[in-house]
């Protein structure tokens, strides 16, 4: 189970250690994230949340490579990723991050089995076996039959699923969903929250998500608030709804 | 190739931006093989023009004759092999439109000066034995619809009898042994030229072209003719073939000069064009590029995506040069005459190719750049 203390056991497949985000607006530093400590086990399903503004995309950055944190360091699986350069961390993340983003953001002018591909592009499998693991992907989240129709042609829920088979098509380390519902109606949303938890379930899936819903946090494991740049925990699934203290 | 699919899909995602820079492309690769075409005609005296031919005009302007009494002094100098004279008529045929060059030549010594202009030897024989024969290029006859044996008027407008129409028969048709020779001329003989022209031009001509036997010998023999009749009346200046043409060419302005600088304005001006577009196009798509970031693709790829998009513009955009290479044959049909046969050569395509594909990378650098240095972060917010 994820901890916020600092005190996870080696053995945690994400290790974040007095992680600091400062940015400079102007003459001011904004400290965005101060000291933030947090341990996640291999099949956690972690939920973010917090005001606008609080860190909570920042800290996603963080994890998948895509920023640098002005202080601390971010551990993954045995990889400290802080220090690696632009190039070492972009192969990185080509190996262990599925994203997920709010807005989908599928390449519009590829098909949704082109869309799942690309990530495979990047691999040294043949194009049988890109066909393969595409089509398994497509079919994990029910859109076999749409693999050769473009985003254009497909609802907001079909397009999440198609951007959620491109994030698990290259079996990542772990997933990082950043409001992964917050463009979807209820219905639509149910539907990708299950296809997340089926993956945490079935598959093994780390997940670490960023949302502002608390009927989709509280489909965690574990939801983790960010409240003035650091974590506090705020309530395990089954505690019912998201309050008290670290 | 795996990510060739990537490539064509961005490029067809606006259709109507894609054809109008693929036209841009295939414009300006047209106009620059039609220049390159119209600046090789023009310099392409001095490319066919004999290594071992010099030409001696009146030192004061080639419109000033000399003396046909200087052949045989000429002859005598060691070095020279062969030597022929000829004068500019300047006739029109019908209507001042119909342009070809004639020329008054020296038929016992033109083929020896000229063994690349070649005529069968029983059309030559018949010349020879009719005095108001001709000789025409191959090109003039085509032209014209001529046949061997027509009868053919040309008005003179030089010599003091302007309106006079003189009357050739045509004996015979010369073809160049190099696609590059001028095959427009008409020729005619010296002797019915001089019976006809008023008693001050009788034995006066407008230039000597000789051969030399060793091209080395060239400006020994060029000064050697300058000198002998350096303080006579009718002053010499003698250069080799190649200069001579060239000075030619000059009296119509720098053409080079002009055509280079155009072709370089449009190829500068196709780079603007190509680079703004691969810019907007960037800047459209800078979510994905963030996107493509986050999943793994490198700085490079991203740039090789983008810089593959420009070249498979700028190579689509060659189809320009296939135009010209339609287009030169009616062009050269229209402007027989004016200009040596209009020739698109290999070299000319090749640099096109080669211009459009550096078009290409140049135009896409900035934006390619810019995608390459974007960070991830900045580009998703941007979603």
């Amino acid at each position: 189970m994820a901890r916020v203390d600092g005190s996870g056991a080696s053995g945690s497949l994400i290790q974040v250690r007095e992680l600091d985000k400062t940015y400079r607006r102007g003459s001011e530093d904004i400290h965005v994230l101060q000291g933030l400590n947090l341990d996640v086990d291999k099949g956690d399903f972690v939920a973010f949340m917090g005001p606008s503004g609080s860190g909570k995309t920042t800290l996603l950055n963080l994890l998948g490579g895509l920023d640098i944190p002005t202080r601390g360091s971010v551990t993954v699986a045995g990889d400290e990723i802080t220090h690696m350069s632009r190039g070492k961390l972009t192969e990185w993340r080509a190996r262990h991050v599925g994203f997920i983003f709010q807005m989908y953001n599928l390449i519009p002018v590829l098909t949704a089995f082109q869309n799942v591909e690309l990530p495979l592009l990047l691999t040294r499998l043949n194009k049988t076996e890109r066909r393969k693991h595409v089509e398994t992907a497509l079919a994990i989240v029910g859109l076999a039959e749409r693999m050769h129709h473009f985003p254009r042609q497909l609802s907001g829920g079909q397009e999440q699923r198609v951007a959620i088979a491109r994030a698990i098509v290259a079996d990542p380390t772990f997933l990082l969903c950043d409001e992964p519902t917050g463009d979807l109606d209820r219905k639509s949303a149910d539907e990708v929250m299950d296809l997340i938890q089926r993956l945490v379930k079935e598959y093994g899936k780390t997940v670490l998500m960023v949302t502002h819903d608390p009927l989709v946090a509280r489909q965690a494991n574990l939801t983790l608030h960010l409240d003035k740049g650091v974590l506090v925990r705020a309530g395990e699934r089954g505690q019912g709804a998201i309050g008290g203290g670290a | 190739m795996k990510f060739s699919r990537l490539i064509l899909a961005n490029l067809f995602r606006k259709k109507a931006r894609l054809l109008l820079t693929i036209g841009s492309f295939a414009v300006a690769l047209f106009l620059f093989a039609f220049l390159s075409v119209v600046n090789d005609a023009f310099g392409r005296g001095a490319d066919v023009a004999g290594a071992d031919r010099l030409i001696v005009v009146n030192r004061t302007s080639i419109i000033n004759t000399i003396p046909l009494s200087y052949r045989d002094q000429i002859l005598r100098i060691p070095g020279v092999k062969a030597i022929t004279h000829d004068n500019w008529f300047g006739g029109v045929y019908q209507d001042e439109k119909n342009f070809f060059p004639q020329f008054v030549i020296d038929p016992e010594s033109q083929r020896q000066v000229y063994p690349e202009l070649v005529v069968p030897d029983d059309q030559w024989n018949a010349f020879l034995k009719d005095r108001d024969g001709a000789i025409v290029g191959a090109t003039t006859m085509k032209r014209f619809g001529w046949k061997i044996g027509d009868r053919i008027p040309i008005k003179t407008t030089l010599y003091g009898l302007a309106g006079t129409a003189w009357e050739f028969n045509i004996d015979g048709v010369y073809h160049g042994k190099d696609p590059k020779d001028d095959q427009t001329q008409f020729w005619f003989r010296w002797d019915a030229f001089e019976e006809r022209v008023p008693e001050r031009l009788k034995g006066q001509i407008g230039w000597y072209i000789l051969r030399v036997d060793n091209p080395d010998d060239s400006v020994r023999i060029a000064k050697a003719i300058d000198a002998m009749f350096m303080n006579s009346p009718n002053e010499t200046r003698t250069e080799t073939e190649s200069a001579f043409a060239a000075g030619w060419v000059k009296q119509f302005g720098n053409i080079k000069f002009l055509i280079v600088t155009i072709g370089t304005v449009v190829f500068f001006t196709l780079l603007l064009v190509t680079g703004n577009t691969m810019a907007i196009s960037v800047r459209e798509r800078t979510p994905e590029i963030g996107i493509l970031k986050a999943i793994g693709f490198s700085d490079r790829a991203v740039l090789g995506f983008i810089v593959g998009e420009s070249l498979v513009i700028a190579l689509v955009g060659c189809i320009g040069l296939g135009l010209a290479l339609l287009a030169v044959p009616v062009l050269s049909r229209a402007m027989a005459g004016m200009l040596p046969t209009l020739l698109i050569s290999p070299k000319v395509l090749i640099y096109g190719v080669v211009a459009a594909l550096a078009v290409g990378v140049a135009s896409a650098i900035l934006p390619g750049l810019g995608a390459m240095r974007m960070r991830v972060v900045d580009a998703l917010r941007r979603v």
